[in-house]
């Protein structure tokens, strides 16, 4: 049996970082994210690891960029306006084909915004915040230990596909304590790294990472190239949750911190003789469409709750493609959706 | 028969874009060169920036990594504090290091990264078509600074080497210049000596060079390098600003 510690959702996705082997981790203070720092520079250096606090998050996500190029596990983390200075290295790292994990505890936007949790970065994450035809594969945890087994698999998923992986999480789950139940031993992908510059040693000819084609046949065919990539993720990676669909009249759509409140409103719906479903998509990137297929001939509607103005909601309406009513009820700014708002808006729904 | 002069080893065999006259290509092969003699092509990984040098990692025969516009410094970092034992170049122009890139030279140096910087220094944008960059000299004209550099409206051109050697961090600062084949020589020995800091474990080392861009500069390849001795001398002197006195 595994350890079973209480811990807060920051630290949790150090140490199952630390548990996944990587070894490097580059960041810049900013709340609500910082305990993964301050646990990152405490432990490092007792595994052999590399803390380094950069000057900038535009210079972290580079040498993430180094690092990965060197073959190692890396990861940096941050908060939403941090996430927008990445973006640069984030598109590069995409186009130079590099895995990465990076940790996005959103808090309210646009630009300073606020410290309180938040979900208005979905767009940025799963649409591509950075220029150019790029994925993230996009992980969202709803719980401690999801954080822990999620953060383990976006190593895994990264090193597969040679590409970053994101783990889009929120204040409420990054400042939460759950108890967590460790593994002993963390199931590690071993990928091939051929590809890493770490000298040829005289053995083979230079390996070159780069994301430049100045010859548009050559950038195209190269774009082709992920864009396959991508539909293969896209195919076999979706990852989501259904709970109590069976014989939902109403199915809300929502995951992370979200999910949870969703879960307490199923419980008050039940009471009041309406039984409402969870559809929570895990990864947001691929967009599990497979989910709503599933159950798309259940209930009368779906209800999407965001911490935000409806960024998901696109996605779903896509996913639901006209067969049946998407709603939509949220907050933003970090104020965080009640069970009364949303009880309210299933009765408004119900009454139509 | 006896081979005098050849191809380095670390220089791969195939024609630059450069310009006629540019010296990039004296700069490669010094840097290729040192790579040769001191026999660490294999354990090399340089970073390529963003500007004309961008695509020198199809010249270089070490293992290349190609890095966002002024950001080679971290990539170096992040290369570096993965492979310690492996030796890790940037090789920067003036528009990448002294002004997108200014945080990261800054705080690679402040650090004493143990990297080495090959810092290009031809006061103008190359690739872009000749803009003022930071070294561009007062009065000078660019395509941004039609009427010449005045510094009311644009400042003063920065001086990277004694900038840094302000900080505490860099083992070793020199800048040299590629306008006539006795300071070449002097080069050759600088970026030799700066690789050399890198392998004793010394710290951070950067050699700035003086470099001509005779196709913006609007000059024949002769009258730049006349132009870097009678212009640019006088405000980037030559010399060593950190790491006098240090023995490798
Ligand atoms: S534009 Fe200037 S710096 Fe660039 S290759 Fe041509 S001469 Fe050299």
């Amino acid at each position: 049996m595994g350890e079973k510690l209480l811990m807060k959702g920051n630290e949790v996705i150090a140490e199952a970082a630390i548990r996944a082997g990587c070894r490097h981790y580059f960041g810049y203070p900013i709340t609500p994210q910082t305990e993964i720092a301050h646990y990152m520079a405490k432990k490092m250096p007792k595994v052999g690891g590399v803390f380094l606090q950069a000057e900038s998050e535009v210079a972290a996500i580079n040498m993430v960029y180094g690092a990965a190029s060197a073959g190692k596990r890396v990861m940096t983390s941050s908060s939403s306006p941090g996430i927008s200075l990445k973006q640069e290295g984030i598109s590069y790292a995409s186009g130079a084909q590099l895995p990465a994990v990076v940790v996005n505890i959103m808090r309210g936007g646009p630009g300073l915004g606020g410290i309180q949790p938040s979900q208005s970065d979905y767009f940025q994450a799963t649409k591509g915040g950075g220029h150019g035809d790029y994925r993230m594969i996009v992980l969202a945890p709803s719980s401690v230990q999801e954080m822990y087994e999620l953060t383990v698999d976006a190593f895994n998923l990264a090193d597969t596909y040679r590409m970053l992986a994101m783990i889009l999480g929120d204040g409420i789950l990054g400042q939460m304590m759950e108890v967590v139940n460790f593994r002993d031993e963390e199931p590690i992908v071993q990928a091939d790294k051929s590809w890493a510059t770490t000298g040829h040693g005289m053995k083979r000819e230079h390996n070159v990472i780069t994301s430049i084609h100045l010859d548009p046949a050559v950038l195209e065919q190269w774009n082709k190239g992920l864009q396959e990539k991508y539909r293969v993720i896209a195919e076999k990676e979706q990852r989501y949750e259904l709970y109590r669909c069976e014989d939902a009249e109403i199915i809300i759509v929502a995951y992370g911190s979200v999910a949870r409140i969703a879960k307490n409103v199923i419980k008050v719906a039940e009471e009041e003789g309406i039984k409402v479903g969870l559809l929570r998509p895990i990864t947001l990137w691929p967009f599990p469409t497979k989910a709503f297929e599933q159950v798309i001939d259940k209930p009368r509607a779906f209800l999407t709750v965001e911490m935000s103005s409806g960024q998901m909601l696109e996605d779903v309406m896509l996913a639901v493609g006209g067969r049946k009513p998407v709603y939509f009820t949220g907050r933003m700014g970090g104020m965080i959706p009640q069970v009364d708002d949303i009880m309210a808006k299933i009765r408004e729904i119900r009454a139509n | 028969m006896a081979v005098v002069f050849d191809r380095p080893h670390a220089l791969v065999d195939i024609p630059m874009h450069y310009c006629p006259g540019c010296t990039h290509g004296i700069a490669h092969r010094l840097v290729a060169e040192a790579l040769d003699e001191l026999g660490i092509e294999g354990k090399t990984v340089g970073i390529s920036s963003v500007g004309c040098s961008y695509n020198n990692y199809f010249y270089f025969n070490c293992d290349m990594i190609q890095a966002p516009h002024g950001r080679a410094p971290a990539v170096a970092t992040g290369v570096k504090r993965s492979l310690p034992d492996n030796i890790v170049f940037t090789y920067q122009g003036d528009g990448d290091l002294a002004a997108i890139g200014t945080a990261e030279i800054v705080h690679a140096a402040a650090r004493g990264e143990n990297i080495t910087v090959i810092f290009i220094n031809n006061t103008i944008y190359g690739m872009t078509s000749g803009q003022m960059a930071p070294t561009t000299l007062l009065s000078q004209v660019t395509t941004t600074t039609p009427y010449g550099r005045d510094p009311k409206e644009h400042g003063f051109p920065i001086r990277v080497c004694e900038m840094l050697a302000t900080l505490s961090g860099p083992a070793y600062i020199e800048r040299v210049s590629l306008h006539d084949i006795k300071h070449i020589k002097k080069a050759k020995e600088a970026v030799k000596k700066a690789f050399k800091v890198q392998i004793a474990g010394k710290g951070f080392s950067l050699v700035e060079m003086l470099s001509t861009c005779p196709t913006n500069w609007g000059m024949t390849p002769l009258e730049a390098l006349d132009r870097i001795k009678n212009e640019m001398l006088e405000y980037y002197p030559l010399g060593v600003y950190a790491g006098k006195d240090l023995e490798v």
